[in-house]
């Protein structure tokens, strides 16, 4: 098998890729199409003149036909320019890079916190298989993957923020202004998003890994005379992190909308309040920018998995997904 | 030979008895709550559990017992219906692409992965834009998610059976698509389908929690376990018991769904296992 069918596959992989894009960016434009209400008049207010109205319109490019308008906005996103938000009267692009600031490094924080946690625990499960740590860590798993996110949040204000007075219960101040402190505000939030992800990750990876060493290649290394542990770690541990990978790019998927809910408890200016403030102020420009900018975000990181799952399985490559 | 399946899986029993006992416990509110739902008493507010209420009383004075009962019944009804929605949709498509193939299977397959793309929360945010906040709104968001998870499911399930020697035989009997779909395919994926349905009730209470948290999802005076956190938002730094109730309950419930749908996969075939069964995030 040589280095066409990887191409191919990426290449069907990257087209499938843009044609989901654009299906989205449809569904969101003819959605908030038909919503009822007409920005400008929502704008001016009730008093004003039809002719300012009209005129309006005009100036927002809302008297164009439907077609017209999403040609247009899409080649606008192509080149960069999400449009002008009509009540902060400023780049949408920019207000997203803004809010990005915050739902980016806080999925990153969580991500690499669940898997700190959750691929050991899951590791040492397995090695111990049928034993009470065993029998221990997944009752642990089991009731993290049950406990809601933004719930164990207010859980760890009480703790860590109330009682402990070590981290601040909420807020965010810019990076720009003090880099420690607002890395300081994403702590708590980070670590309420990483729990249910890395229960799962422990569940996953202990699965993972108790079916490899039920495979053929791991007795033969324990029939070379490695013991059990040093078979699990060399050959075993690295088969495993197949299906943890595509978990993984899942997981970091749902977890950037799971910051939708998380910032609520920290009072954090995310991505998911910039949507709320746009929808109850009928800022539809911002709304369907915002939203395509976190379905952009989700199917890219989809992406990203496949290709390093192509990458990384040798048996995977030029196969249909 | 059930009763036998079900005395060698203990978790399987304790899962579905917890899960059926707060469903009746939600059930019962229909008829008899301790207090009455709506019933404020701000003379009688902040208590803490005592004889007169069980678990205390909220910021209003109403009986959290009470809240507490109400709000399970409306999670365990948004998630089932979303449930329902998933399955309604998600099992014909499914079905469809492995009975057809070609082009349907196809379509299938890019709707799914269409689908994926939109979070849940994604899509209850346009749906709220849309059409304001509200119960439905959730059950249809939660529904739309299940719909590509039971898709690929009953895809991933009905692979197996086509490859079998009596589905050619039924084709060579002169059988259509649709009707082996509906005759052999739907009843052999049936125990995945329902291990799967469990996976997805519990994943659904959590998401109407979410959903009803930041707002997008049930609205008073209606109550729901997640309305009931959002309520305690604002109080529960001085007042924690009003968000530790409702959140224990969701706990618990989402626990009890847990343990039965892996005691349920144990007990209908152990080899269920490592089929296409996704325990993903919502």
């Amino acid at each position: 098998m040589g280095v066409f069918p990887v191409t191919l596959f990426l290449v069907r992989r990257i087209a499938g890729f843009a044609a989901t894009l654009f299906v989205a960016a449809l569904i969101i434009f003819l959605l908030l199409d038909l919503l009822p209400g007409d920005p400008a008049r929502f704008i001016l207010g009730i008093n004003a003149s039809p002719e300012a109205v009209a005129a309006l319109r005009v100036q927002m490019g809302l008297d164009a036909p439907a077609h017209e308008r999403f040609l247009r906005w899409v080649s606008g996103m192509l080149m960069g320019d999400f449009g002008l938000s009509t009540t902060q009267r400023l780049p949408v692009a920019t207000l997203i890079a803004e809010r990005m600031a915050v739902t980016l490094p806080l999925s990153l924080i969580a991500m690499v916190v669940s898997v700190v946690v959750g691929l050991p625990i899951g590791i040492l499960a397995a090695m111990r298989r049928g034993r009470p740590t065993d029998t221990a860590l997944m009752v642990v798993a089991q009731t993290g993957v049950a406990v809601p996110n933004f719930w164990f949040g207010m859980l760890l204000t009480l703790v860590f923020a109330v009682s402990l007075r070590w981290l601040p219960t909420g807020g965010f101040v810019p990076w720009d202004e003090d880099a420690g402190a607002a890395a300081r505000g994403l702590i708590l939030p980070g670590l309420a998003l990483a729990l249910p992800q890395a229960s799962i990750l422990a569940r996953v990876m202990r699965t993972a890994l108790v079916d490899v060493t039920e495979q053929d290649f791991i007795r033969t290394a324990r029939a070379k005379g490695l013991t059990k542990s040093e078979a699990i770690w060399r050959h075993g541990v690295r088969n495993a992190l197949l299906p943890v990978l595509t978990i993984l790019g899942l997981q970091f998927a749902y977890l950037i909308a799971g910051t939708v809910i998380v910032e609520n408890v920290f009072f954090l200016p995310g991505l998911g309040r910039l949507i709320f403030t746009a929808i109850s102020e009928r800022d539809l420009v911002l709304v369907r920018g915002a939203t395509i900018a976190l379905v952009v975000v989700t199917t890219a990181t989809m992406l990203i998995v496949d290709i390093a799952y192509a990458l990384v399985d040798p048996r995977l490559k030029g196969r249909d997904a | 030979m059930i009763w036998q399946s079900v005395r060698r899986h203990p978790s399987l029993v304790i899962g579905l008895m917890a899960a059926a006992g707060f469903a009746l416990l939600g059930l019962i509110s229909l008829w008899w709550t301790p207090y009455p739902i709506e019933q404020i008493n701000i003379a009688r507010r902040f208590l803490g559990p005592m004889a007169d209420h069980w678990l205390g009383t909220d910021h209003l004075g109403r009986d959290m017992l009470s809240l507490v009962m109400r709000g399970t019944l409306t999670s365990f009804v948004v998630a089932a219906l979303g449930v329902l929605i998933g399955v309604g949709i998600g099992v014909p498509l499914g079905l469809a692409a492995v009975a057809w193939g070609g082009l349907v299977e196809w379509l299938v397959l890019r709707f799914s992965d269409l689908t994926f793309a939109f979070p849940a929360v994604i899509v209850a945010i346009l749906i709220a834009a849309l059409a304001g906040p509200g119960e439905t709104n959730a059950i249809v968001a939660i529904g739309i998610f299940n719909i590509p998870v039971f898709a690929r499911v009953a895809r991933g399930g009905a692979l197996a059976i086509a490859t079998q020697d009596y589905v050619a035989a039924a084709r060579l009997a002169g059988l259509g698509n649709a009707a082996i779909a509906a005759r052999h395919l739907l009843p052999n994926i049936m125990s995945l389908l329902i291990v799967q349905g469990t996976i997805q009730l519990s994943l659904g209470i959590l998401a109407e929690a979410g959903l009803s948290y930041i707002g997008l999802g049930t609205q008073p005076p209606a109550t729901s376990l997640g309305l009931m956190l959002r309520d305690a938002q604002s109080l529960f730094l001085i007042h924690p018991s009003l968000s530790l109730v409702p959140g224990l309950t969701i706990v618990l419930i989402v626990i009890a769904l847990n343990i039965a749908g892996d005691g349920l996969r144990d007990a209908m075939d152990p080899r269920l296992r490592h089929q296409g069964l996704s325990h993903g995030a919502g």
